[in-house]
This record gives structure tokens, C-alpha cells and sequence, in this order.
């Protein structure tokens, strides 16, 4: 179903029955949304009343240190698709892997973003040594530009281990001395969206609860002490892994070839990280269609989890292949 | 293709404006690039191409578990995503000597061809379409045309009026909306029109539907390789010494794959590829522009890891365009300069006995411009990617590839020389989707056959060495791609990319030889500076993916062992 709101204008409802689309429809829709969030039904007349908002805001995109992997993630969403996403839920008003404009249209186009109300997301880490030097946009540095963007956003949605914890440029020895959003801007409204990449329903879920909290004043989604939603990081991997009875019957896979391997056994004593990260990969999982479940995530496909929406985790979690000390 | 032929091949409109024309950001790419180019009368003199991010990913790698170096290396890039895992994976298979079961082999090649399928169908529709295609100008289309001359194009589409006046619908809301979100701005907007478009409205209108047609797609290309690879982007299913996906042996895993990875191949051959010739149809000028002189490619999709001969699109190097020699590709012959770059010295180094010190100047800098370095082969700078491939392939005879490029060639009724030039860059990554998207089936018939006769292993046990060396050669979407390993004590000692956007993109080298997206953008008219659409086209046909392209190595010295290259 395709559903086309509130593009800022009043008298979305009116305009979506004028083309077809019932009350009952969008509903569906917005139900849609609260099951990718894990919130109940009961949530879907708020997402709702948000979506077809006057005041919906505009979203800006921040590309820092990354490697595209979490511009490409949200690209497979499919609840709702990108498509809806980008046109019809939200207007993403600066983003630079899909926007049209380049060069000095590009930056007019941010800077125009900024003079209306904005939410911002941002990707990838920011590069502190030296004045910043080591990330540049458009001659400004990447640090520059989240200090234009982040304080004046409604609130920052850090994407990605790059953006929320620093990630991989961030790990030992650091060299360009990247950090996360959080760390940067202390002061700001920030809400951690960790993984590497992300499964993209995780910053469905939020963007629409960060919606919802700027339009309808609801409060922002619960966070844990690390600023990540409970409903999408509140438990391991490993307390929702199909693999878990075997680890709770001593049942192991000691090498990559071993009958236990084949037959599916319990991955910790081949360095699996899930009882240490805390992510709803293995019942959300990652490649939906539509509504479904995703098609696979690293367990089912007999390999370790690595832990990448842990903070540090490629010190912490390192070697991947030995059980965790 | 009848409807789609115009009647007489436009000539690209060049305006008169001399002076400084810079692009940063370049969007719709992986990566911070600028491009900094000097117009006079119109037309491009001078270029720079300049890469603006630099992470360290080789400082971070050192004196950590080579096992772990594919984890690493995979985050150069989430949009090639799978290529670098895969290089590093083999470059340490390579140092502790695995030989990988025929299964492993299999399920790595079919995760490879999902990434080209997946990577070239984003790359045609949302990357680079939008140079061509005016999303603006759709407005003005009849659906009923459209629809015509969309079902014209192929016997297997059913487009109606209907759905075509929907997309209008769906862009006419956006446009009285005030919020045209990542429209916003684009090139082929204005007060005035910006004479670089030139498709019929009707052409415009088909192109957008198939623009948010792909997007859709795009997650089932994508949904298929996570079958085999866990997840996209950043697959997590290759181990140094094989696979681990056992799950994905099931018949029905295989069956999901093919259901997914048949609808996928049915969408390029009935929309992608006779999009791509209905577009090219209408800028048959760029056939002239965009040119660049020498090609190579590694090949790709092994029977055996170590034998680059093994591999089902061959290897081979062709100089100043003559597809009459193609010659061995010799890693030996790789040096990378930084004469140019934002590095200490100006000595050219191979890779092993590179030394670097980043060291930046500024902006304004002309004689040093870039964090990336700029690669030579024998000297030369060279162009790697789709079109390197299939000239490569074209030269060797390469059946399929011979029939895929004559196929190409005949339908836009221009000759070989056509294909040394932005338009014949862009078919090439068409003609290499469509050659590899009609080998999926014979390597999944390979690897069903194996399980049925009873072999489903997936995995050779290996031991660590004290000290080796390896290295992997990858032919990524983008183009030829080599991690090295040293290793030491258990621990990788040093780890050098050499990455296919440097070859494409980098820099001048210490002889003033220009890189070649820097060659293919001298001469290139533009029609009006404050949108300069025609750098797009170029720099886009490239498909610059560059976070990767950007790094340090701090190597002593040593050389390829154990590595049958030819």
C-alpha cells in the first residue's frame, strides 16, 4: 500500500480518502509501524495523529566518517519501504548518498532545511584530531557541520556504531581520534541507534517515536543508560537465539567442519558474542519483505556474532573467533 | 526500441562561462569527494579529483588476530559491501595456504554475483539516473505515451496509463507540497531550464517509475544474498578456510535463493538493460565524451581461489585502448606515488614497501590535493571497473561477454569504439550485470549437485603459520580490488588495500600523468556552471565509492609468496 500524508499541509486525512486511501488503510498502516517498533496497536492512533501533523518536521542526513553501509541498511527497510519512507512519512530534506543535488545546490539545501523545524540523523563518526581535518564537506569539516546541525535539531538520532560509539575508525589506535555524537555533544537530545550496520526497523521504529514525541509532546521512547530504545536493545542476542537450548544443554560446535557445526549447535566456543550484545537481531533478523521477519542474521548462518552494537566492541570483542574473557 | 530512437543524436549544449567549477560535496556516492575544475569557453582545461576522508583502517589492523582483518576490512565500504571481507579473506587463506572446499567457492561466487547484481541495479537507478533523467519534467508526460513506449521496450512489460499517472500523482504532491525532500535543488531544476537534459517527457516519466520500481528490487537482490551471506549490508558468513552458512545447503534455502535471484535477473533483462539502451538512445553524444586510455582487470568467480585463470571473467591489461593485445596482469608491476597526495615524500613505491606519513595542506593546494594516493601499472595510470572488465573479456573472446557487448553495440547501432566513453562505461556495468546474472544458475546448479552427491562441506581446518605472507585479488563492482597480509608472531604485521576508487579516482602521480576520472572530465562541456550536471555524468560513471580508497600503511618491505597469479 502505498500512502501519501501529510507533505506539511492540513486536511491530509480529506486528501488521502480523495485518492483512495480509507481510514482504515492508513490505520493499517500506522499499525504497521507501532509492530516494527514493538509497540502494541494501541499505539497506532498516535503515529497516526504524527504522520498527518501540519508540523511534521524535515529530516537531515549527516554523512561523518562511515562507510555508507547505514545509508544502504535503511535503503532495505521494507516496512514501509524506502520509497514511502522518504516521500511520504517523512521529507529528507539533505542526504547525501540519494539526494539529486550536488556541490553548492547540496549545501543550499541544507542550509535551507535548517531554517524550518528539523530532526537530525546522523551517520558515521566525527574526526576530532587535529581541528578535524580528517573529514571534509563541501571545505567545511565534518565537526563544523554537526556543530551548525546538531544543536538546533529537535532531536539527533545517532545511526550506526560509527555514530553512536565511534566505531571502527574509532578503534585502537584511534588515529584521527573519532568519537560518537553523544560524546561530542553532551548537551543535545540524542537517542543511540548501535549496530553495524543497524537493522533498519530499529530507526524506523525511532524516527516515527522522535515524530511523535516533537509533534505530539509524547515523551521520548525509553532509553537505557546507554541511550538506546529498551524495545529494540532491552535484551541480548543470545536470550532470544534459536541456538540458546543447545547452550543450555552443554551442546557446543567446536570447529567450523564438526558434525555439531553442520547440525546447528550453540556458536560460543567459536567466539560468539551474543550473551555480552544486547539487540533484537535474532527476532526482528535482517532482509524483510513487506511485514515478515527478515530472511537470515549471522547465527542462522553459522557464524559468530561479532557484537557490533556494543560500544568498543571492536577492542572488546576482539578476537572474534575466541571466547570472550 | 523502436519508440525509444530519436530522431537525430543531440549534441550536448556548451555554454560559455570560464572559470572555477567545483563540486563538494559530490553526492549520490559512497565517500567525500571534490571535484575542482577550471571551464574556459565552456569546456573543462583543468580537473582535480580530491577525496576528503581519511579513517586509517591499515594503522587500526596492526598486531591484531588475521582472522579477524575481514570484519575489519568490510567496513571500507557498505555499498561495495562483501568485497573487502572477501579480499581479506582470501589474502589470509592465501597466507596460511587453506585450499577451500569446491562448496565454499560455490556459495562465495553466488554472494558475489547477488552484490553485482544488487550493486550495479542501485547504481544505474538511484545513483547516476538522475544526470539524465529530468523527475521534474515527468509532469508534462502523457501516461498513455508512456506507457507505449515503456511496453515498446520490452515483450515481457505491462505497464498501464494507470500506474504511470500514479508516479505523476506521487511527484505532483511532492512538488505542491513545497518539501521536495531529495529532489530538492537538483540539477535539472530552476527558473530556467538547464538545457544538459534532453529525454522526452515521456522518457522522464518512464525513467522515475523505474526509479522507485528499483527500490523495491533492490531489497530482493539484496534479501537473496543475505540467504547465503546472513545479512546486507555486511555479510557475515565467510571464515578464513571456507563458509559457515550449512542453513542455506537446505533445499529450501536454495529454493528461496532462486525464486528471489529469478525475479531480480528477469527485472534487469526486461527493465534495467532496455532502460539503460532507451536512455543511451537519447545521449548518444556522451559516446564521445569520457574517454580514458588504458584498462585492466583481475577476473572474477574462481574454480580454484589460487589460479587467477580459474576465474570465469578472465584477467588482463589493455594499453592506449588496443583490445588486439591484451597482456597478463603481473601484480609485480604496482606502484603507488604520492607525489600528489597529502602524504610525506614523493617517491612511488609497491604497496609492501610503501611508507606514509599523512601530512595536510589545504584546500587552495593544486600540487597536493587528496587523501587518496594515485596507483600506477607499469606506469600508467589505468581504468578498473565494468568497463576494464568487459574490454578485457571482449579482447579474450570471452563468449558470453562477446555476445552481451555485440548485443549492446547493435541495439544503440554504434560501433566498439563507442564504448570508450561515459555512455560505454555505463553500458559496460549493464553488459557485466547481464553476463553474470545469466551465470547465477550454473553455479547453483553446481553447488546443488555437490550436496545431492552427498558433499556439503563448507569448511578446511587450518593452522595459524608464526609468520607468512598472503593476498587477495577481488574484481569488485567497481573494479579490481587486492588486500595484502604480512604476518608475524600469530598477528598481522602489516595489511595494505589497494582499492579499485583509487585506480579510478586518485590523484596525479610524481610524473603529472592525471588519474583517469581526472582524463575523462578534461574537455567536457558545460552548459552552465551553477549546475554542472555534465561532471556528475562522468565522475558518476565511475561509480566512486571512496572511504575505502583513502589509507595508510606503514609496511617494511616483502613480496607475494605462494600466490599463483598466472
Amino acid at each position: 500500500m502505498k500512502v501519501s500524508v501529510g507533505h506539511g499541509l492540513s486536511g491530509a486525512e480529506k486528501r488521502l480518502e480523495e485518492r483512495g486511501i480509507s481510514r482504515r488503510h492508513f490505520m493499517k498502516f500506522c499499525g504497521t509501524i507501532a509492530a516494527a517498533m514493538g509497540m502494541g496497536p494501541a499505539f497506532a492512533p498516535k503515529i497516526a495523529a504524527a504522520l498527518t501533523s501540519d508540523k511534521r518536521p524535515s529530516v537531515i542526513w549527516l554523512h561523518n566518517a562511515e562507510c555508507t553501509g547505514c545509508s544502504e541498511s535503511i535503503l532495505r527497510t521494507a516496512a514501509p519501504y524506502i520509497d514511502t519512507l522518504i516521500l511520504d512519512v517523512i521529507s529528507l530534506e539533505y542526504q547525501e548518498t540519494i539526494m539529486a543535488a550536488a556541490g553548492e545546490m547540496a549545501e543550499k539545501a541544507l542550509q535551507d532545511a535548517m531554517k524550518k523545524p528539523y530532526l537530525c540523523v546522523v551517520e558515521g563518526a566525527i574526526p576530532m584530531k587535529d581541528g578535524g581535518i580528517y573529514g571534509m564537506v563541501g571545505g567545511h569539516t565534518m565537526l563544523d557541520i554537526c556543530k551548525k546541525v546538531i544543536p538546533g535539531a529537535l532531536a539527533t538520532i545517532a545511526y550506526g556504531t560509527c555514530a553512536t560509539y565511534g566505531g571502527v575508525q574509532a578503534a585502537k589506535p584511534n588515529p584521527t581520534d573519532s568519537k560518537g555524537v553523544d560524546e561530542v555533544f553532551p548537551k543535545a537530545t540524542i537517542i543511540n541507534v548501535p549496530g553495524c550496520p543497524p537493522n533498519p526497523a530499529n530507526l524506523v521504529g525511532t524516527v516515527v517515536a522522535a515524530i511523535a514525541t516533537v509533534v505530539d509532546k509524547k515523551p521520548l521512547p525509553k532509553l537505557d543508560d546507554l541511550k538506546r530504545p529498551v524495545v529494540f536493545f532491552g535484551e541480548t542476542v543470545h536470550d532470544k537465539c534459536e541456538r540458546l537450548p543447545f547452550f543450555e544443554k552443554d551442546q557446543f560446535a567446536p570447529a567450523f567442519n564438526s558434525p555439531e557445526a553442520k547440525k546447528g549447535y550453540c556458536l560460543y566456543k567459536l567466539g560468539c558474542k551474543g550473551p555480552y550484545t544486547y539487540n533484537n537481531c535474532p527476532t526482528k533478523k535482517f532482509n524483510p519483505l513487506d511485514k515478515g521477519v527478515g530472511v537470515n542474521w549471522p547465527v542462522q548462518a553459522g557464524h559468530p556474532c561479532i557484537g557490533c552494537s556494543e560500544p568498543k566492541f571492536w577492542d572488546t570483542m576482539s578476537p572474534f573467533y575466541e571466547e570472550q574473557k | 526500441m523502436s519508440g525509444s530512437k530519436p530522431q537525430a543524436i543531440p549534441v550536448t549544449p556548451k555554454g560559455n562561462f570560464s572559470g572555477p567549477v567545483i563540486v563538494d560535496p559530490v553526492t549520490r556516492i559512497e565517500g567525500h569527494l571534490r571535484i575542482d575544475a577550471t571551464v574556459e569557453n565552456g569546456k573543462i582545461v583543468d580537473v582535480r579529483s580530491s577525496s576528503q576522508l581519511f579513517r586509517g583502517l591499515e594503522i587500526i589492523l596492526k598486531g591484531r588476530d588475521p582472522r579477524d582483518a575481514q570484519h575489519f576490512t568490510q567496513r571500507s565500504c557498505g555499498v561495495c559491501t562483501y568485497v573487502h571481507a572477501l579480499a581479506s579473506t582470501r589474502a589470509v587463506d592465501n597466507a596460511v595456504k587453506v585450499k577451500i572446499p569446491k562448496n565454499a567457492t560455490i556459495m562465495r561466487n553466488l554472494v558475489m554475483g547477488s552484490q553485482f547484481l544488487h550493486d550495479h541495479i542501485v547504481h544505474f537507478y538511484h545513483l547516476h539516473a538522475l544526470d539524465w533523467v529530468n523527475v521534474a519534467n515527468a509532469l508534462k508526460a502523457d501516461p498513455a505515451k508512456t506507457a507505449a513506449l515503456s511496453n515498446s521496450l520490452s515483450a515481457n512489460r505491462k505497464e498501464t496509463a494507470a500506474d504511470f499517472k500514479a508516479v505523476q500523482d506521487k511527484v505532483g504532491a511532492l512538488v505542491a507540497s513545497g518539501k521536495l525532500g531529495i529532489f530538492t535543488n537538483a540539477y535539472f531544476l530552476g527558473e530556467k531550464k538547464n538545457e544538459a537534459y534532453y529525454l522526452p517527457a515521456e522518457a522522464d516519466l518512464m525513467a522515475t517509475k523505474h526509479y522507485l520500481d528499483a527500490l523495491h528490487m533492490q531489497v530482493k537482490a539484496a534479501r537473496a544474498m543475505a540467504i547465503f551471506g546472513a545479512k546486507n549490508p555486511h555479510t557475515q558468513f565467510t571464515v578464513v578456510g571456507g563458509v559457515t552458512n550449512y542453513d542455506a545447503l537446505k533445499p529450501e534455502r536454495v529454493a528461496e535463493f532462486k525464486a528471489l535471484t529469478d525475479e531480480v535477473i528477469a527485472f534487469i533483462k526486461d527493465f534495467y538493460i532496455p532502460d539503460l539502451l532507451a536512455v543511451a538512445g537519447f545521449y548518444k553524444d556522451w559516446s564521445k565524451i569520457g574517454g580514458t586510455t588504458n584498462f585492466f582487470s583481475c577476473g572474477e568467480f574462481p574454480t580454484d581461489e589460487y589460479d587467477l585463470n580459474s576465474r570465469f571473467l578472465p584477467q588482463g591489461v589493455i594499453f592506449k585502448r588496443d583490445i588486439a593485445k591484451v597482456q597478463n596482469f603481473d601484480p609485480k608491476l604496482i606502484k603507488e606515488h604520492v607525489a600528489h597526495s597529502w602524504y610525506v615524500g614523493d617517491k612511488a613505491l609497491h604497496p609492501y614497501d610503501g611508507v606514509t606519513e599523512p601530512k595536510y595542506t589545504s584546500l587552495k593546494d593544486k600540487d597536493r590535493y587528496s587523501w587518496m594516493k594515485a596507483p600506477r601499472y607499469a606506469d600508467e595510470p589505468m581504468e578498473t571497473g565494468p568497463l576494464a572488465t568487459v574490454l578485457v573479456a571482449f579482447a579474450r573472446g570471452h563468449k558470453p561477454t562477446v555476445d552481451a557487448v555485440n548485443f549492446v553495440l547493435k541495439q544503440l547501432n554504434v560501433g566498439p569504439d563507442a564504448l570508450f566513453s561515459t555512455l560505454g562505461r555505463t553500458a559496460a556495468r549493464g553488459i557485466e550485470t547481464l553476463v553474470i546474472a545469466n551465470q547465477m544458475q550454473t553455479w547453483l546448479d553446481a553447488l546443488v549437485g555437490n550436496v545431492k552427491a552427498g558433499d556439503s562441506e563448507l569448511y578446511t581446518p587450518w593452522k595459524m603459520p608464526q609468520e607468512a605472507e598472503g593476498v587477495g585479488f577481488v574484481q569488485a563492482p567497481r573494479g579490481m580490488l587486492s588486500h595484502w597480509i604480512k604476518i608475524k608472531k600469530g598477528k598481522i604485521e602489516n595489511f595494505q588495500l589497494v582499492v579499485p576508487s583509487t585506480w579510478s579516482l586518485g590523484p596525479r602521480c610524481a610524473n603529472g600523468k592525471l588519474g583517469p576520472v581526472e582524463e575523462a572530465l578534461m574537455g567536457t562541456p558545460i552548459f552552465d556552471p551553477a549546475r554542472p550536471v555534465e561532471i556528475l555524468r562522468t565522475v558518476h560513471s565511475f561509480d566512486p565509492c571512496i572511504a575505502c580508497g583513502v589509507h595508510v600503511l606503514d609496511a617494511k618491505t616483502g613480496k607475494t609468496a605462494s600466490f599463483k597469479v598466472l
